[in-house]
């Protein structure tokens, strides 16, 4: 059972205080802590599950600067066996196409039965990558994967739709599966994992490599691109309390009171 | 500019509200181009969902066939492809639900149409497509351009474009054939499943306290769930909460999990992606606990609190206690 997971390095925002960069197309980085895509996270580890039952190798394959080995390397020390940063300033600004693209070329010519990316990354939110990479390689996928039962040559998948219904669907292997969070309980990693995973390789790929031309990548190979980020225009603010812990409290009391709710 | 395709979503005989949001958007974006607007259905006897389409679009183009009966992207892919190559349509639009998100993405590549995801705006100027979307978690919106080209895909947002009373179009229904010849074998629908309800019903309840990933860790969840019993109310939260087992599935409040509409909705260390807000901005009374001033909660909240919700929830529930009368 041969798996590549597709992973990607992301700034935490969630709780972060963001700021629009002086190009008014991106955010400002500084300052923020970059860590491994949620859902890309569920993938590595049910990739690594997958391979703990089976047998079989798990690659992790990135596209990113330097720093993106932070990412690599915590997935192999929870399991990976191989790391592929693939990294060329050319691949900036590169859209949810052209980083399939870029996957494709890499994946196409390794040996795999599943090919795993997350839904979706929590930065840009394009929830394309999976499906876009299995038209790239002309085979099935699912997306929204939430369970995977592997029985021969089949991947009977429970996928999430709407208000709490799944769908159970059989694929045949191999194929791409875009995992959704909750999947499993990603593992905690130990030190000494950490520290024998820093010895691993990582393999590092440029444009060169991938025999793409520059025009397929980054903002010349995109389909989508950001003329502007902006804020988001408020329709109604909430009415802030403020004071104390215990003042707020009290207010908040108040309210219901009046609202006749208590 | 000679026609929009809307891919009509429905499931186990319902049409999904998804379905009219793209036709009141489509319908706009026609007008404008001066296109026709098409609604796409393909099912197993779905006539009814036809004509129910025929008020909202100009023409509603129907593929029938038992293949059809459930969505299934690989003979979605089939026959939807087929259409759109023989009646290029300059715009398709589907839903940005589970399977839409499915679905575009191979159909683009397949076609070689630019596609754009979960879209909240689309404008159609000067032969540019351009649209509105979110990125960071609802915390920035931009505006991005889709390359040139003779035909466009996107997929929407739900709960976005509100769908208006307007006048029927008293669309033609069109029955097209379908260009599926045999099952499906790479990729087969099985059953829908429902994982097993826990005993608490969210949907039903009065007040209700939710939780989102501020709460920081499975331990601190008891106390809260005092707070939501010191109310009379049930405890739910956001998505982040159930992916990690700290609450059953259906307790999980938003697009993927239940909607609410409590008197009364507490919002303790939930940021408020779109998701969760889509299952709970109906609630009568939203009171937001952050300690993100900006997180986009705010922005559905009735009144808001920027502070830490443990430094909070200690004073409020001796409050609370207080006004009904218990003991503290």
């Amino acid at each position: 059972m041969d798996i590549i997971v597709c992973v990607k390095q992301v700034p935490e925002t969630a709780e972060a205080d963001m700021k629009i960069n002086s190009t008014g197309k991106g955010i400002e980085k500084t300052g923020l802590v970059f860590d491994i895509n949620e859902w890309d996270d569920y993938a590595l580890e049910e990739a690594v599950r997958l391979k703990e039952k089976f047998g079989g190798a798990v690659t992790a394959i990135t596209i990113g600067t330097e720093d993106a080995d932070n990412t690599l390397r915590k997935c192999l020390a929870r399991g990976a066996d191989k790391a592929i940063r693939l990294t060329d300033p050319k691949f900036e600004n590169s859209d949810g196409y052209a980083i399939a693209k870029i996957l494709h070329k890499v994946i196409k010519d390794m040996p795999f039965n599943l090919v795993l990316t997350g839904a979706q990354a929590d930065d840009d939110s394009y929830a394309v990558v999976g499906p876009f990479l299995a038209e790239l390689l002309g085979i099935p996928h699912a997306t929204m994967v939430k369970k995977i039962e592997l029985n021969g040559e089949v991947a009977k998948i429970n996928r999430e739709l709407e208000g709490g219904l799944q769908e159970i669907v059989e694929v045949k292997m191999p194929s791409v599966l875009a995992i959704q969070t909750g999947i499993n309980e990603p593992r905690y990693v130990s030190i000494m994992g950490t520290r024998k995973a820093m010895q691993k390789e990582i393999k590092i790929l440029s444009l060169t490599e991938t025999g793409l031309s520059e025009n397929e990548v980054g903002e010349a190979g995109s389909w989508v691109t950001i003329q502007k980020m902006y804020v988001p225009p408020v329709e109604k603010l909430a009415e802030f309390l403020k004071g104390s812990p215990e003042e707020i409290a009290s207010k908040i009391a108040e309210i219901l009171r009046a609202k006749g709710l208590i | 500019m000679n026609e929009i395709f809307v891919l009509a979503e429905h499931r186990q005989g319902q049409m999904r509200d998804i379905t009219f949001e793209m036709l009141a958007k489509g319908r706009e974006l026609a007008e404008k181009s001066g296109a026709e607007l098409t609604a796409v259905l393909l099912g197993e006897d779905v006539k009814d969902h036809a004509k129910t389409l025929s008020d909202y679009a100009k023409n509603v183009l129907l593929v029938e066939d038992n293949k059809l009966k459930n969505y299934n992207s690989e003979s979605y892919q089939k026959v939807l492809s087929g259409l759109i190559k023989e009646r290029k349509p300059w715009l398709t639009l589907m839903g940005h639900t589970s399977s839409g998100i499915d679905l575009a993405p191979r159909l683009a590549v397949m076609l070689n149409m630019p596609l754009a995801t979960d879209c909240i705006d689309l404008k159609f100027d000067n032969q540019t497509l351009t649209v509105t979307r979110q990125m960071y978690g609802g915390k920035v919106n931009v505006e991005a351009v889709l390359r040139r080209a003779e035909g466009y895909m996107a997929t929407i947002r739900q709960a976005t474009f509100p769908v208006k009373k307007e006048p029927s179009m008293n669309g033609k229904i069109i029955q097209a054939p379908s260009s599926l010849s045999e099952e499906m074998t790479r990729k087969r629908f099985v059953e829908y499943v429902l994982p097993p309800p826990s005993g608490v019903d969210i949907t039903i309840a009065e007040f209700i306290v939710g939780i989102g990933r501020g709460i920081k860790d499975a331990s601190n969840i008891p106390q809260i769930e005092e707070l939501a019993k010191t109310l009379g109310g049930a405890l739910a939260c956001s998505r982040p909460i159930v992916d990690k087992g700290w609450l059953p599935n259906d307790r999980q409040v938003g697009s993927s999990g239940k909607t609410i509409k409590p008197k009364l909705y507490i919002a303790l260390g939930i940021s408020g992606a779109f998701q969760h807000v889509l299952g709970m901005k109906s609630s009568d009374l939203i009171i937001a606990v952050n300690k993100d001033s900006k997180a986009p909660i705010f922005g559905v909240a009735d009144y808001g609190v920027v502070e830490d919700l443990f430094k909070l929830v200690p004073s409020l529930k001796s409050k609370i206690q207080e006004l009904k009368g218990q003991k503290v």
